[in-house]
């Protein structure tokens, strides 16, 4: 029971990450029908920053934090506007391609700033572990899952509330008829990446005390955000937040009573099971689950 | 359509006319070993700008069948002692069959979901490469893989080598572009233009797609075969996610739907590489640079790409 609860603790602060990757992805396809490859190394991007900031700087937690988020976001909206939007002919196999040269190019970056170390950071705040019938809920544990809380509970306020979110869920129900009643699409799908890489760097902030983040990280997080992403139902809210817990849990639970070599296969297993048995993901009403 | 077959038989004999002439005059043996990485890379390209440029279906997943050809004659040849030549077809005949039992789901999907799906299979396949150490030698790798020899002549030179993956690449052309020009090729061209639209007029699109998925993946462990002979060691970060869009990019680069560009791409990616160690660490960056700038300005390829500016700088001419 107690190792149980424990493998359950671990998976749902992993799963929590996931969510938020996926999250970055699933925003980014609903407005742009576009997978961002690159996505993975954003959180990378933003993990480094953090250790810079928070690590080495010793800034404050907070503003470390904002500068990271910041900085990620316009990482990102440099991208789009550089390589996204100068696109003519977008086709999804053209796109995939330049967004695979961006992380080689941001991997690249990486490795020139920060170099081919692996860093570390210390937790945010030093209390002991949780006891919780046994198992150990580690105070940075806490920590991702209320900030994971906070960031989902204001993208759903964002979108549902203000008339800019609004505007970017209309925008990507159909550009067309939200250019007609006055829209700036373009505009739209620049926040769009803007928020989206924003979540990878929020991804990248939480998981840096917990990990060694180094400048190669992102590629298999990125992979699994998307496998999480996937599992839901490409392009919900709701359904990406369901993908990275599932996801996060039932890779716990695989290392914990199968064998620590199958973590990283959980999640593409699952990949091909969802896509073999219901494509749409679990949530798969796309009209009514669009964030 | 006979000017069409002469001028590919001619473009053919100067083809191999080159292979041998290169195989002659090329002395140095790095040069020798690069040409032979570009063939095998060719092989790989080749194979996938079947599936992708000629039937439309997209893979993110190759490297599995590239490491099934390795991992299937390393394993055949060191754990039970069987010759190569006899574990070469047990290799890619493994290698088919799984293609034939992943692609009957996967082929179902389309798009981006098609693109995950054989993404992800490509993951499994390599992690297992990696985890089931008893059998593939794990993460250190697998080695002690023999050269190969046919009767007298031994492949572990250079130029020997050189001649028997150009030879393999040569018959590789000849056979797809025999596919390509047949009535299967058309049927696959029909269904990268619209699938619905050549099932309608009676191309069973589902038994095609399987087809040619198996034949690339045929070429995949072909190759998988060759460079493992080549290297004597494989290890599982050959094959990874990263080789799998590596190939992509290769016959994207080059030009979907061409078979010379499979060559030009292969060729490209081989050795862009060598040319960036100049650059040192920024070596990724310039890497990822250029392919961004070549698919945001070429996005059709550079075959194509150079084709269409030639084409343009002659109209201007003309006026």
């Amino acid at each position: 029971m107690q190792e149980i609860l424990q493998y359950l603790f671990s998976g749902i602060t992993n799963g929590a990450i996931y969510a938020v990757i996926a999250i970055g992805f699933s925003m980014l396809y609903n407005s742009t029908e576009l997978i961002n490859f690159a996505h993975g190394e954003f959180v990378m991007l933003g993990s480094l920053c953090m250790v810079t900031f928070f690590g080495s700087m010793h800034l404050p937690l907070v503003p470390a934090i904002i500068l990271t988020i910041t900085c990620v976001a316009l990482a990102g909206l440099v991208f789009e506007r550089l390589a996204i939007r100068s696109v003519k002919h977008p086709e999804p196999i053209v796109l995939i391609i330049i967004t695979v040269g961006a992380s080689i190019f941001l991997r690249g970056i990486g490795m020139i700033i920060w170099g081919k170390d692996a860093y570390s950071i210390p937790s945010f705040s030093s209390h002991p572990p949780l006891d919780i019938a046994g198992a150990k809920l580690l105070s940075q544990s806490i920590w991702i899952i209320a900030i994971f809380l906070v960031a989902a509970v204001g993208l759903q306020l964002f979108y549902k509330k203000t008339l800019t979110g609004k505007a970017m869920e209309a925008n990507a129900i159909s550009k067309r008829a939200a250019w007609i009643v006055g829209i700036p699409s373009k505009l739209m799908v620049m926040m769009a990446f803007g928020l989206s890489t924003a979540m990878g760097g929020l991804a990248g902030v939480i998981i840096a005390p917990i990990t060694m983040s180094s400048y190669d990280m992102g590629t298999m997080l990125g992979l699994k955000g998307f496998c999480a992403a996937m599992l839901g139902g490409l392009g919900s809210l709701w359904g990406a937040l369901i993908g990275g817990f599932l996801l996060g849990i039932l890779e716990a639970l695989g290392v914990g009573f199968v064998s620590s070599g199958l973590k990283d296969a959980t999640a593409f297993l699952l990949l091909l099971f969802i896509l073999y048995v219901r494509p749409g993901g679990i949530i798969s009403s796309a009209d009514v689950n669009r964030f | 359509m006979t000017s069409h077959q002469t001028r590919n038989r001619i473009c053919y004999a100067v083809f191999s006319l080159l292979i041998i002439v290169a195989g002659y005059t090329i002395e140095n043996p790095y040069y020798i070993q690069v040409l032979t990485f570009i063939g095998i890379n060719t092989l790989l390209a080749l194979g996938l700008n079947m599936l992708m440029g000629y039937a439309g279906q997209i893979s993110l997943g190759h490297a599995a069948f590239y490491g099934i050809g390795a991992y299937g004659t390393a394993i055949l040849t060191v754990h039970y002692n069987l010759s190569p030549w006899m574990a070469l077809p047990a290799a890619i005949a493994s290698a088919m069959i799984v293609a034939y039992i992943v692609g009957i789901p996967t082929l179902k999907l389309s798009g981006y979901y098609l693109g995950m799906g054989t993404l992800g299979f490509g993951m499994i396949v390599n992690i297992l490469f990696r985890e089931w150490s008893s059998v593939t030698g794990g993460a250190s790798g697998f080695i002690g893989i023999p050269t190969l020899e046919l009767g007298p002549i031994s492949f572990s030179s250079g130029r020997n080598y050189f001649y028997l993956v150009w030879g393999f690449v040569l018959t590789s052309f000849i056979v797809c572009q025999r596919i390509i020009d047949s009535r299967i090729g058309r049927a696959l061209r029909a269904i990268h233009d619209g699938e619905k639209a050549a099932s309608a007029v009676g191309v069973d699109t589902r038994k095609l797609k399987l087809q040619v998925f198996i034949l690339s993946a045929a070429f995949s462990a072909l190759a998988g075969f060759l460079y493992a002979h080549l290297i004597f060691f494989i290890s599982p970060g050959t094959f990874s996610f990263i080789a799998s869009i590596r190939m992509v990019t290769m016959v994207v680069i080059g030009g979907m739907a061409s078979i010379w560009g499979s060559l030009l791409g292969a060729s490209l990616l081989t050795l862009l590489p060598e040319w960036l160690h100049a650059f040192s660490e920024f070596e990724m960056v310039v890497y990822g640079l250029i392919l961004m700038i070549v698919m945001i300005f070429l996005p059709r390829g550079l075959t194509r790409g150079l084709l269409d500016i030639y084409e343009r700088a002659v109209k201007k001419n003309d006026r």
